[in-house]
């Protein structure tokens, strides 16, 4: 077995409304950064892990997400791994 | 005298108030922590309100996980009756017994404070002794109260008649086509955002929501539960 860290991404989809993402592009613009067309909030989480290879270790991390870190109703995750 | 189960999380906080509802309106009502398997041949399960687990990851994103609700998951199937409020519909969301999910508030503050909601189905077990149309005051205190679902599912809860409460005079979290509460197409399971256990008398500010405590008891038949109940051995004698 090998230790690997898992950062997994979790975002609000992206035909919602995300209230949080709103408020601080409104915010930046108060601020005078006025490039900012959109801003949008998620989580970010990292796990670490021991999985026989790569693979594995990501198979195992959709599974997470799909099972409870993400709400497959609301948000889409992605799932990036490396060797630890 | 219908046996209501209140399930205790670690976190719910409107379980005492939830139990008293349902003894007022004449139910034999117990708790039932969340790490127990069986639902000990209970009627009617309630999930109350509160902040299970702290809310952590997404509401109900982790009670959901805890021992009972397979049991609950199993008593639903059956055609078993399930109420949800607030925490308790979002976490029947997250299990999957009811569909879409209940997001952050649109203006993002916790929101406790009365509402209003329209009576929209009377065909469920927990609005059978409501008029149809008729318009609640019911109080609501959370954060993540904003049903989403997409579109298609939207248009089917409306077609099949399972938006079961709407807000009416405003909608104070955004929520889809303004719905309050609904019913899985069994309509055997339910799910509130308002407490209607937070007005049950008078003296509480109100009594629009002894009603629904009392059509409990009342022990109206959904379609689904009748001819399904007794196939399970989890309602003998029913």
């Amino acid at each position: 077995m090998r230790a690997f860290r898992v950062e997994v991404r979790v975002m609000p989809r992206a035909t919602l409304l995300d209230p949080q993402g709103r408020a601080v592009e409104h915010a930046l613009h108060a601020l005078g950064f006025g490039e900012v067309t959109a801003v949008r909030i998620g989580k970010h989480l990292i796990l670490d892990v021991t999985a026989p290879s790569k693979d594995d270790a990501a198979a195992r991390a959709r599974a997470m997400c799909d099972r409870l870190l993400a709400n497959p109703v609301t948000e889409d995750y992605s799932v990036l791994v490396e060797a630890a | 005298m219908r046996r209501v189960a209140v399930v205790v999380f670690p976190g719910s906080n409107c379980d005492a108030d939830t139990l008293h509802a349902a003894r007022a309106a004449g139910c034999e009502a117990y708790f039932l922590w969340h790490r127990e398997r069986d639902v000990r041949q209970a009627d009617v399960v309630v999930l109350p309100g509160g902040f299970s687990y702290g809310d952590y990851l997404r509401s109900g994103a982790i009670a959901r996980f805890s021992p009972v609700m397979a049991a609950v998951a199993e008593h639903a199937r059956a055609g078993g009756q399930v109420l949800g409020i607030c925490n308790g519909f979002q976490i029947l969301c997250e299990a999957g017994l009811l569909p879409g999910a209940l997001m952050r508030n649109a203006g993002l503050r916790f929101l406790s404070r009365p509402v209003w909601v329209r009576v929209e189905e009377t065909d469920t077990p927990f609005t059978c002794l409501y008029e149809h149309g008729e318009v609640l005051e019911l109080p609501i205190a959370h954060g993540d109260g904003r049903y989403a679902a997409d579109p298609r599912t939207a248009a089917e809860l409306e077609a099949r008649g399972q938006v079961v409460w709407r807000y009416v005079r405003d909608n104070p979290n955004g929520s889809t086509n303004d719905i309050a509460g609904i019913c899985n197409a069994g309509r055997n399971v339910v799910g509130i955002m308002p407490h209607p256990e937070r007005r049950i008398a008078p003296v509480l500010g109100g009594q629009d929501g002894a009603r629904l405590f009392l059509s409990m008891e009342a022990g109206h038949a959904t379609q689904h539960a009748v001819g399904v109940r007794a196939v399970g051995d989890r309602h003998p004698g029913v």
